[in-house]
């Protein structure tokens, strides 16, 4: 809506505005993004660290995502597991609480 | 003490490699003495731009690799006695070049010039990280227009990050000089103006380079804009922009073309 508004006041031609609002909106996020970068890495490292306590892991199936919504955001956490994984040891029942 | 000056931008094509030849210039135009460093390693053309296209004999990875001594690679301008060049490799890749490497020929460089203008390829990959990897100021080139200013946003954040500067704690000292600027676009709101690109990337400007058919006459003949024609509007911008590099105060204008009357009524009618 505001983008509309600025159009109506700046003339038919004015395209200017909503460039600059679109880029806000991008490096806003963007921006947020990279400085994250870190703590996706530190949090992939370690959880991949606990799990590999009790699992025989590939660490290249384990990925961390960060998903930015308007008001939550969501980390997923996706690990993939062989099917034989519980064979290992008896301790991997912990891990569910 | 000697500068490092990288002109980066992220984005290929707004003009790296005539600001870099434009401000070398300039600042050799100004007394100082003055080695533009072409990094764009297999696609080079600061040496076309300058002129010294036929001259070329070795090169910065020749340097690199021990090959040829530093005296053997720099080419003097034959306009100004100040004004150096040390071209890039056409025919290797950028994995020719080596942090260490890099890091050796500058400190060179050091000891014999004033400033050391570093014309940085596009893009985020090697090329574009070395050259701006000893780097004290950055020039970040931008063009009004979205995907330059969003590449130059990127590229601060490299500035602020993977420079030897960052890593001691240190800051590179940036400035953004917008290229290709056509204020009565930006009066009309076709373009973005320069108090929007500076607010988004948050980053003092060091001057406004007005779109300029100078700036093709320039290269086409192989002269620096500020050498080609020094009362041109872009080498006038260029020139102060050189200026404020070198620490002095200069109000902050778009210089425009010279009309005479005629054309001046018949610009004002097309505009």
């Amino acid at each position: 809506m505001s983008m509309n508004l600025l159009r109506l006041f700046s003339g038919r031609n004015a395209s200017a505005p909503v460039a600059r609002e679109r880029l806000q909106i991008l490096l806003a996020h963007e921006r947020g993004l990279l400085g994250q970068s870190d703590l996706l890495a530190t949090l992939r490292e370690e959880i991949l660290a606990v799990v590999s306590k009790h699992v025989v892991l590939d660490p290249d199936k384990v990925m961390v995502k960060l998903e930015r919504g308007k008001t939550v955001s969501t980390l997923e956490v996706d690990i993939e597991v062989p099917n034989n994984f519980d064979k290992k040891a008896p301790t991997e029942k912990r891990m569910a609480g | 003490m000697t500068k490092v000056l990288v002109v980066t931008s992220g984005k290929g094509g707004v003009g790296k490699t005539t600001s870099t030849a434009a401000l070398g210039a300039a600042l050799a135009q100004g007394g100082q003495s003055v080695v533009v460093v072409d990094f764009d390693v297999g696609l080079r053309n600061l040496d076309l731009v300058m002129g010294a296209e036929r001259r070329v004999v070795f090169d910065l990875i020749n340097v690199v690799q021990g090959v040829a001594k530093l005296s053997q690679a720099l080419i003097r301008d034959k306009r100004l006695e100040n004004l150096w060049l040390l071209p890039a490799s056409q025919t290797r890749d950028k994995d020719a070049l080596t942090d260490e490497g890099v890091g050796r020929v500058i400190a060179e460089l050091r000891s014999r010039f004033d400033w050391i203008v570093c014309d940085s390829p596009a893009g985020i990959e090697r090329g574009a990280t070395l050259a701006m990897r000893y780097a004290d100021e950055a020039v970040i080139v931008t063009n009004p227009e979205v995907s330059s200013v969003r590449d130059s946003d990127r590229i601060i954040g490299m500035l602020d990050s993977k420079t030897v500067k960052a890593e001691r704690g240190e800051r590179v000292e940036k400035h953004v000089l917008i290229t290709r600027y056509d204020p009565a676009r930006a009066a009309r709101g076709e373009m973005l103006n320069i108090d929007d690109i500076l607010e988004i990337l948050a980053t003092p400007l060091l001057g406004i380079i007005p779109e300029s058919q100078d700036v093709l006459k320039a290269s086409n003949v192989g002269t620096p804009v500020t050498l080609n024609n020094a009362e041109s509007a872009p080498a006038r911008a260029y020139i102060d922009a050189a200026r404020r590099l070198m620490g002095e105060q200069v109000a902050m204008t778009v210089p425009a073309e010279r009309k005479g009357f005629m054309n001046r009524l018949l610009g004002r009618r097309a505009a």
